[in-house]
C-alpha cells in the first residue's frame, strides 16, 4: 500500500476543459496549490472541439445587446427551466471573462471597428457569440494552456521548479473521489495511463470540470473522453444530479460515410446563412415554427433572407429556432420520407455563399468534408442528422461558488447541472465554462482555506481493488462488446424522441446490461506481467472496462428521468406527452445513488427573482408559468 | 463493400517491439484510425493508440502510416489500394511508450520556454485590433499540437543531441505568433536565434509538408523570424508593426 504516491494540494481540478483549466488558473491566482488533472494530454481536451464560438452580450456587432437580453434568451432557450441565478451571473459576466482570455493572448475575429467580431446562433437575439472563424473552442483552450504555461513561469523564476503552484497530471484517470469520517472530501483516487500506476490525490477541495456523457449513445459529437466520469463520481460521493433527462440531440451531424457518422457540423454554416431542405428541394423550417416562438421567426423566404442584412426589419430565420425544435424537424422529415439519399436532409451553403466566403468563414467544415466525406460544400450541399452532443443534466450545485452538496466538491462546466434548462443555446457553454469556471476555482479556494483533511486508508484500499477487478478477473466478457450495445440501446430506446413503453424497455435492458459490466474482464497486455498494486500499462481495454462503470450509472439516471417527465421540453420529446406543461416546469428531477442503486425524487424549482421575471412581458410569462407564479399586480 | 485489408502495426514498449501483421476489415469510408479501432474491439483488446476527437481538431493520433507522417484519423483508407499493405508505426523522433503512443514531453518543456504573451499595460476590453492585423498570428493559432512538424523536422529526427537546443518548427512558430501578435510588446528574436535553434532550420519545408492544418510554416513563421532576426530593415512586417503603431520595448526579453 505505501508504494502509492501520494500527492498534498489545496485543490484539485479534475478536467483540463475550458471549465476546469479556468477553474485552475482562478485557483492558482488566489494562491492555492492546485493541482489539473487530465485524461488526455494537456490542451487536448473535448473543449477543442467547439466551433461557432462564446456566447457574450458584448454588444460590439449590435449596441443593443446587453445582459438582460442575453438572460431572456437563455432562458426561452431553456424553456423557463434554467437555474435563473445562474442564467443571470452567466449573462452578466460572459463578457469579462471573453475580454480576459484577449489580455491573455488569444486572438479573436474583429469588427471593423477593430473588437471582437460577434457572429448570430440559433436562439440569440443579436450577433452574440465571440469566435475565431469555427475553431473558437481550440482558441479558448490553447489561451487558457497559455495562461497556465505563463503562471508556471511565474513560479519558475519565483521559486526554481515550473509546477511549484501549478501542476498538470496529464493521460491520468480519477476513478473515485475520496471522503474521510466526516463525509467530508478528501481527495481523489486514480491511475497513470502511461504506466498503470495508481495516484493518490489528497486535497480538501475538488473541482469536477469532466464534461459530458455522449458515448452512451451511438450517434454523437462527443470523443472518448466523454463517459460521464465526472457525473458518476458526484454521484457516487453522494451528490445530486439534475435534469438529466435533458440531452440535447445537436440537429447537425454527418451522417455519410457511416464511420464519420455524428460529427458535429457547426450551427455557424446556418447562422451564416446555410439553409436546410428536403428531398423535394423545400425549406422546410417554414413548417416547425412552434407556437411560443411565432411571433420572432420569418414565415416567408424574403424576410428570412433580408434578415441577414436588417435584422431590426426582419425576423430570424427559422433554421435559426433553438436546437431541440430543429432537430425535432429533421427527425420529421427523415420518417416522412422526404430524407436525403442517407436518412438525413440537405444543408446549402453552397448556393448562398460564395466559394472563397465559404473558405474564409468555415474553414473546419469546408476541410472536413472534403477530407472526410469527398464533398466540396462550395459547390453540393452536405447531408446532415441529428448527433447527441451535450448534456443539459448535471450535478446540483449552488450557482454563486459552485459548491455540489457534499462539502468539498465542486462542479462547472458540462458536468454541471442547471444553468440551460431543458435546452442550451449554442454559444453559451464556451462561455458557461469561463464564468463558472472561474467561481468554481474561487469557490473550491475559499473553502480549502479554512478545511484540512486526511485520507482514510481504508477508501484507498476499496478505490484500488475497485479499479483492478476486470484486470484480475479470470474470464469475462469483452467490455468493448458491452459498451457497443450500451450505445445501441440508448441510442435506439432514449433517443430524440421517447415513449413509456420503449423507456421501460431501456430501464430492462440497462439492469442486464449492469451485470454484464459486473462481469467484464481484461487479459493482461501481451508481452508484460502484471505487477501487484497496480494496472496494465496504457491498456485501453481496461481504461474502457472502468469506464463502463460510469456509463451505466449515467444511462440509467437519463432513462429514469425521462420516464419520470410526462412531458416535452427542450431536449426532452415524449411522443406520448407532446406537450409543454407548466406544471412539470416547477419540477426538478433529482438523481442520487443510494448503496449502490439509482434513486430519483421530484423538487420543486424556486421562483424566479421578481427583477428577472420582470424582464419578461407577461403574455410570454403565461405561456410557461402557472398561473399562481405569474407577477402579483398582473394577476386575473 | 467491405473488404480485408493488410495491416502491420508496431507493437511493444520502451525495450523493445516489432511490426505485428493483421487482417482486418475495412468498410467504406473509414480512415487508419477506424481500422485500428476495430483492432481493438477484437483481437488486440490493449493495443495502445492516442485520439480523442476523431475528426482531425485534438492532434492526438499522429503516426506514420507507411512512413509518411500524418493523422489517423484523417488518413482514408481509400487512399490505399485493397491489397496494400498498411502499415502503421509510432511517431519517430519521440520515445515510445507503448505500441503508437510516445513519450512528446520534449514538446511541453519547450512550449514552456517561450516567454508568455505580454499586453503591455493595455486593459482587458480594450484591445482594439484589425483583422488584416491579426491574421498573420491566428494562421500560427490554427496549430492542433499535433507535433508532426517536429516529428517530421531532420534536425531532431534523428538528431537526439539537438533536441536540447532546439525548440522544433512548432515553438519556433509560436514565438513568430508572438513577435507577429498585433498587440504584444515583448521582443523574442534573440532568445529565438540563442536558445531555441532558429539558426538550426535550413528552410526546407518539411514541416509545412507534413502539417494537417496547412501551416506554412516556413515561408509565414520561420523565413520572417530570420529575416527579423538579420534585421529590422529586411522586414515589411516591422515595417508594418511601425505603420499601426506598435511599439516594440527595447530590451530583450529572456528565456522563461
Ligand atoms: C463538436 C462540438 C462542437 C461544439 N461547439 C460549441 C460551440 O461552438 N460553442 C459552445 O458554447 N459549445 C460548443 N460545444 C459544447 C462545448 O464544447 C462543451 O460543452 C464544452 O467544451 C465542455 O467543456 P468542459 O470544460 O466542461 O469539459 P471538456 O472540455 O470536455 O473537458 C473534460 C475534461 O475532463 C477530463 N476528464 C473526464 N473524466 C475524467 C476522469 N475520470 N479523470 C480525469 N480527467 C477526466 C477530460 O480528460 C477533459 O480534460 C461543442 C461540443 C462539441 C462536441
Ligand atoms: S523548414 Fe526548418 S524547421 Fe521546418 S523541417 Fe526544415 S529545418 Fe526543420
Ligand atoms: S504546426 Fe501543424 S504540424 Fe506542427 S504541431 Fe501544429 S498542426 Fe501539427
Ligand atoms: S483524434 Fe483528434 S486529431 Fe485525430
Amino acid at each position: 500500500m505505501t508504494d502509492i504516491e501520494r500527492l498534498q494540494y489545496d485543490v484539485v481540478v479534475i478536467g483540463a476543459g475550458g471549465a476546469g483549466l479556468r477553474a485552475a488558473i482562478e485557483a492558482r491566482l488566489q494562491g492555492k496549490k492546485t493541482a489539473i488533472i487530465s485524461k488526455s494530454l494537456f490542451g487536448k481536451a473535448h473543449t477543442v472541439m467547439a466551433e461557432g464560438g462564446a456566447a457574450a452580450a458584448m454588444g460590439n456587432a449590435n449596441p443593443n445587446d446587453n445582459w438582460q437580453v442575453h438572460y431572456r434568451d437563455t432562458m426561452r432557450g431553456g424553456k423557463f427551466l434554467n437555474n435563473w441565478r445562474m442564467a443571470e451571473l452567466h449573462a452578466k459576466e460572459a463578457p469579462e471573462r471573453i475580454w480576459e482570455l484577449e489580455a491573455w493572448g488569444a486572438l479573436f475575429d474583429r469588427t471593423k471597428d477593430g473588437k471582437i467580431s460577434q457572429r448570430n446562433f440559433g436562439g440569440h437575439e443579436y450577433p452574440r457569440l465571440a469566435h475565431v472563424g469555427d475553431r473558437t473552442g481550440l482558441e479558448l483552450i490553447r489561451t487558457c494552456q497559455q495562461k497556465i504555461v505563463a503562471l508556471q513561469q511565474e513560479d519558475h523564476k519565483e521559486f526554481g521548479d515550473y509546477d511549484a503552484r501549478l501542476r498538470v497530471f496529464a493521460e491520468t484517470t480519477v476513478t473515485r473521489l475520496l471522503k474521510d469520517e466526516q463525509g467530508r472530501i478528501c481527495g481523489a483516487f486514480g491511475y497513470i495511463r502511461e504506466t498503470g500506476k495508481f495516484v493518490v490525490f489528497e486535497a480538501p477541495a475538488v473541482v469536477l470540470a469532466t464534461g459530458g456523457i455522449g458515448k452512451s449513445f451511438k450517434v454523437t459529437s462527443n470523443s472518448w473522453e466523454y463517459t460521464g466520469d465526472g457525473h458518476a463520481l458526484a454521484l457516487l460521493a453522494g451528490a445530486s444530479l439534475i435534469n438529466m433527462e435533458f440531452v440535447q440531440f445537436h440537429p447537425t451531424g454527418m451522417v455519410w460515410p457511416p464511420s464519420v457518422k455524428g460529427i458535429l457540423v457547426t450551427e455557424s454554416v446556418r447562422g451564416d446563412g446555410g439553409v436546410l431542405k428536403n428531398s423535394d428541394d423545400k425549406r422546410f423550417m417554414f413548417e416547425y415554427i412552434p407556437e411560443v416562438f411565432k411571433d420572432k421567426y420569418a414565415t416567408t423566404e424574403e424576410e428570412a433572407d433580408g434578415w441577414y442584412e436588417d435584422p431590426d426589419n426582419n425576423r430570424r430565420p427559422p433554421e435559426l429556432l433553438p436546437r431541440d425544435e430543429v432537430a425535432r424537424a429533421i427527425n420529421s422529415e427523415v420518417k416522412a420520407g422526404r430524407g436525403s439519399p442517407h436518412g438525413g436532409v440537405f444543408l446549402d451553403i453552397a448556393s448562398r455563399l460564395k466559394p472563397e466566403q465559404i473558405i474564409k468563414r468555415l474553414p473546419s467544415m469546408h476541410h472536413q468534408f472534403k477530407e472526410l466525406a469527398d464533398v466540396d460544400i462550395t459547390a453540393e450541399p452536405m447531408e446532415v442528422g441529428p448527433t447527441c452532443h451535450y448534456v443539459m443534466g448535471g450535478v446540483e450545485v449552488d450557482p454563486d461558488t459552485a459548491a455540489a452538496l457534499v462539502p468539498g466538491l465542486f462542479a462547472a462546466g458540462e458536468v454541471s447541472g442547471g444553468m440551460h434548462g431543458s435546452n442550451r443555446l449554442g454559444g453559451n457553454s464556451l462561455s458557461d465554462l469561463l464564468v463558472f469556471g472561474r467561481r468554481a476555482g474561487l469557490g473550491a479556494s475559499e473553502y480549502a482555506s479554512a478545511t484540512t483533511v486526511s485520507v482514510p486508508e481504508s477508501e484507498i484500499e476499496a478505490a484500488m481493488a475497485e479499479a483492478l477487478e476486470p484486470y484480475e478477473r479470470e474470464a469475462g466478457e469483452n467490455p468493448y462488446t458491452v459498451h457497443q450495445e450500451l450505445q445501441q440501446t440508448m441510442n435506439d430506446l432514449v433517443g430524440i424522441i421517447r415513449r413509456e413503453d420503449e423507456l421501460e424497455q431501456a430501464i430492462e435492458a440497462l439492469g442486464k446490461l449492469r451485470e454484464r459490466v459486473q462481469n467484464v474482464a481484461v487479459a493482461p497486455s501481451a508481452g508484460a506481467s502484471p505487477k501487484e498494486g497496480q494496472g496494465p500499462a496504457y491498456h485501453p481495454g481496461w481504461h474502457l472496462a472502468l469506464d463502463l462503470r460510469n456509463m451505466m450509472i449515467v444511462s440509467e439516471c437519463v432513462a429514469r428521468a425521462a420516464l419520470e417527465r410526462q412531458e416535452s421540453r427542450g431536449g426532452h420529446t415524449r411522443d406520448d406527452y407532446p406537450k409543454m406543461s407548466a406544471d412539470w416546469r416547477k419540477v426538478n428531477l433529482v438523481c442520487r445513488v443510494r448503496d449502490g442503486v439509482v434513486e430519483l425524487k421530484r423538487q420543486d424549482m424556486e421562483p424566479m427573482r421578481e427583477d428577472l421575471l420582470s424582464l419578461f412581458e407577461l403574455d410570454e410569462l403565461q405561456k410557461y408559468l402557472t398561473e399562481g407564479e405569474l407577477p402579483a399586480e398582473e394577476k386575473n | 463493400m467491405g473488404y480485408k485489408a493488410k495491416f502491420r502495426v508496431w507493437r511493444g514498449d520502451a525495450g523493445e517491439g516489432e511490426l505485428k501483421d493483421y487482417t482486418v476489415e475495412v468498410n467504406e469510408g473509414e480512415v487508419v484510425l477506424d481500422v485500428i479501432h476495430r483492432l481493438q474491439a477484437t483481437e488486440a483488446q490493449d493495443l495502445a493508440v492516442r485520439w480523442n476527437c476523431k475528426a482531425g481538431k485534438c492532434g492526438s493520433c499522429s503516426a506514420e502510416i507507411n512512413g509518411r507522417p500524418r493523422l489517423m484519423c484523417m488518413t482514408r483508407m481509400s487512399t490505399f489500394a485493397e491489397d496494400e499493405t498498411v502499415t502503421v508505426t509510432p511517431m519517430r523522433t519521440f520515445p515510445v511508450i507503448r505500441d503508437l503512443v510516445t513519450d512528446v514531453s520534449y514538446n511541453y518543456e519547450k512550449a514552456r520556454e517561450v516567454p508568455s504573451f505580454d499586453g503591455g499595460d493595455v486593459k482587458p476590453g480594450e484591445f482594439r485590433m484589425q483583422q488584416v492585423d491579426v491574421e498573420r498570428s491566428q494562421e500560427f493559432r490554427k496549430c492542433i499540437e499535433c507535433f508532426l512538424c517536429n516529428n517530421t523536422c531532420h534536425v531532431i529526427r534523428d538528431h537526439e543531441e539537438n533536441k536540447e537546443h532546439f525548440s522544433g518548427p512548432r515553438f519556433l512558430m509560436r514565438v513568430a505568433e508572438l513577435e507577429m501578435h498585433p498587440a504584444d510588446v515583448a521582443d523574442r528574436r534573440q532568445i529565438a536565434q540563442d536558445e531555441f535553434g532558429l539558426g538550426y532550420c535550413n528552410i526546407t519545408k518539411c514541416c509545412t509538408e507534413v502539417c494537417p492544418e496547412h501551416i506554412k510554416i516556413t515561408d509565414n513563421a520561420l523565413i520572417p523570424m530570420k529575416e527579423r532576426v538579420v534585421g529590422r530593415r529586411y522586414d515589411p512586417l516591422v515595417w508594418l508593426g511601425s505603420k499601426i503603431g506598435i511599439v516594440k520595448r527595447d530590451k530583450e526579453t529572456p528565456k522563461a
